[in-house]
């Protein structure tokens, strides 16, 4: 049988995970803070005694984060906050560990913490933000949050903390099972940046490009067909060898 | 089976929960004292498929790894307190709060549920209920001959009776506040009612203590921004057709791939 069946094959099922990638980012075309995941194919020699770099499969690699902000949209609520330009905000992931994202719809616990939409504190200059009932609350443009507390006049504005806002360098960023981006293992720590501003009372929506997602999904389902043709002939060739050699 | 087509099925369920939010608050713009949800999505867990890092062979390494996202869900629809315009009425017992606070209501079970809806009117026993007839907390009587009724901005409530000159009082309202109103849930009927994630009420005098003052003869309009859920809605209709879309183009994927190979 001829081997090419199997080249051909890895390409189509290869190209399977690369469309479920950009159809993972067309599902979340309206998720706020959200970044799309870049697709590649790599090419994987088969190497070995015999092989000398005769077949060479296809991989499809899907890790690269795409980091255009994302359009601003007002929404006019308190605890909404986009992050203007780049950096990240920092949270407290589920394990303790300081993990960052681009959603900034807070809400406010039961307990008076200021956390993310899926529970997990939101990080100020020292650690997870407490704040006590307020009248009102603003985030200032690097991230202050001053509140007027309940019951006081509106010129008492007591600061509570800041936002912590860190840039890390995109080689060293990595998306986490959960969808919050870490610090790659072993790259540098992130560091508070004074440069980065928010914009409050407006969220981030997502930054995928629908009309390039689907351009890229009708790419990927073309040269899905093209593999598929492969394979119709590898089969077609197999048969005519098959018929060739037959002994009636 | 195939994955992609079970993601793009995630997309459409979440712009179908979007749409339906959407349809709500656009059903409910003349509400009073409705205040507008919002769906909040969410990417779901991603898969690792080829871990980056990884040894290709003895001495070289895989560059880049792949993790396959899973789709979308919808984490919460919250409700979003912004103030709603206050309307004027000519209703002596209308009463529209303005800033934080809600009334509280006597549930026939017993238990309490607070709106902001203050469209409120007289029992025949002369009590102060809502639109659904239930008791508004503290009760509240007032006498049937009463002529006038007036709510202060402290939400006391006060009537003149025939033939006496001065002005009497039946009682206060009183508001409740949460450290986390979005944490309320709704159940219909514009009430409301304490969760865990809302925290326990306090309870106070209107315009005390930051809570909001009541504001007599007219009521709270609902805070939906009619032109911003339409342009919700062409978002969500566009995102919907182009998931419809991925989910068409991996059919006709797999309808090739059946027609081609499976003979």
């Amino acid at each position: 049988m001829d081997r090419f069946l199997y080249v051909a094959m890895t390409g189509a099922s290869e190209l399977q995970l690369a469309q479920a990638v950009t159809n993972n980012n067309l599902a979340n075309a309206s998720t706020t803070g959200f970044k799309a995941t870049l697709t590649s194919a790599l090419d994987v020699p088969i190497e070995g005694p015999g092989h000398a770099d005769a077949r060479v499969y296809s991989m499809t690699a899907g890790q690269g984060i795409d980091l255009t902000p994302g359009g601003i949209v007002q929404t006019g609520r308190e605890l909404d906050i986009a992050v203007d330009g780049n950096g990240w905000i920092a949270v407290q992931a589920p394990d303790g560990a300081e993990a960052y994202t681009r959603a900034g719809d807070f809400e406010i616990d039961s307990l008076g913490l200021l956390t993310t939409r899926s529970g997990q504190p939101v990080l100020g200059e020292g650690g997870p933000i407490a704040i006590s009932q307020y009248q009102s609350i603003e985030f200032g443009r690097d991230g202050t949050i001053s509140i007027r507390p309940l019951g006081q006049e509106a010129s008492v504005l007591s600061v509570v903390d800041r936002l912590r806002l860190v840039s890390i360098p995109p080689s060293d960023l990595v998306r986490g099972e959960d969808g919050l981006m870490r610090v790659v293992e072993g790259g540098a720590a992130a560091v508070p940046d004074a440069g980065i501003k928010v914009v409050s009372r407006s969220l981030e929506s997502s930054n995928v490009n629908v009309v390039g997602a689907m351009v890229e999904m009708i790419t990927q389902a073309r040269a899905y067909e093209m593999q598929i043709k492969m394979l119709g002939t590898a089969e077609s060739i197999d048969q005519s060898s098959q018929q060739l050699l037959a002994l009636t | 089976m195939y994955q992609a087509l079970w993601i793009a099925k995630t997309g459409l369920d979440a712009q179908q929960t979007r749409m339906a939010v959407i349809s709500n608050n656009l059903a409910n713009a003349n509400t009073t004292g409705f205040h507008k949800s919002r769906a909040v999505f969410e990417d779901l867990m991603y898969r690792t498929v080829h871990q980056p890092g990884a040894d290709s062979s003895n001495d070289t390494q895989l560059p880049s790894g792949l993790m396959l996202g899973t789709g979308v869900r919808t984490v919460a629809t919250e409700k979003i307190y912004t103030q709603g315009s206050i309307m004027q009425t000519s209703n002596s017992t209308d009463v529209a709060i303005e800033g934080r606070g809600f009334l509280q209501i006597l549930l026939p079970d017993g238990t309490t549920a607070y709106t902001r809806d203050g469209s409120l009117q007289r029992s025949s026993d002369g009590e102060l209920v809502t639109s659904q007839g239930y008791t508004v907390q503290p009760g509240i009587v007032i006498p049937i001959d009463a002529i006038s009724v007036e709510i202060s901005r402290d939400g006391i409530v006060s009537y003149t009776s025939p033939g006496s000159a001065g002005v009497t009082q039946a009682g206060s309202l009183q508001l409740a506040d949460f450290i986390n109103p979005a944490g309320l849930q709704a159940i219909g009927g514009n009430m409301l009612i304490e969760t865990a994630a809302s925290g326990a009420p306090q309870v106070g005098q209107p315009g005390s203590n930051g809570l909001g003052g009541t504001v007599g003869g007219a009521l709270e309009a609902s805070n939906v921004n009619t032109v911003e859920e339409l342009v919700n809605m062409i978002e969500t209709q566009r995102a919907y057709e182009i998931n419809s879309k991925a989910i068409s183009t991996v059919d006709h994927m797999l309808e090739y791939a059946n027609a081609n190979l499976g003979r």
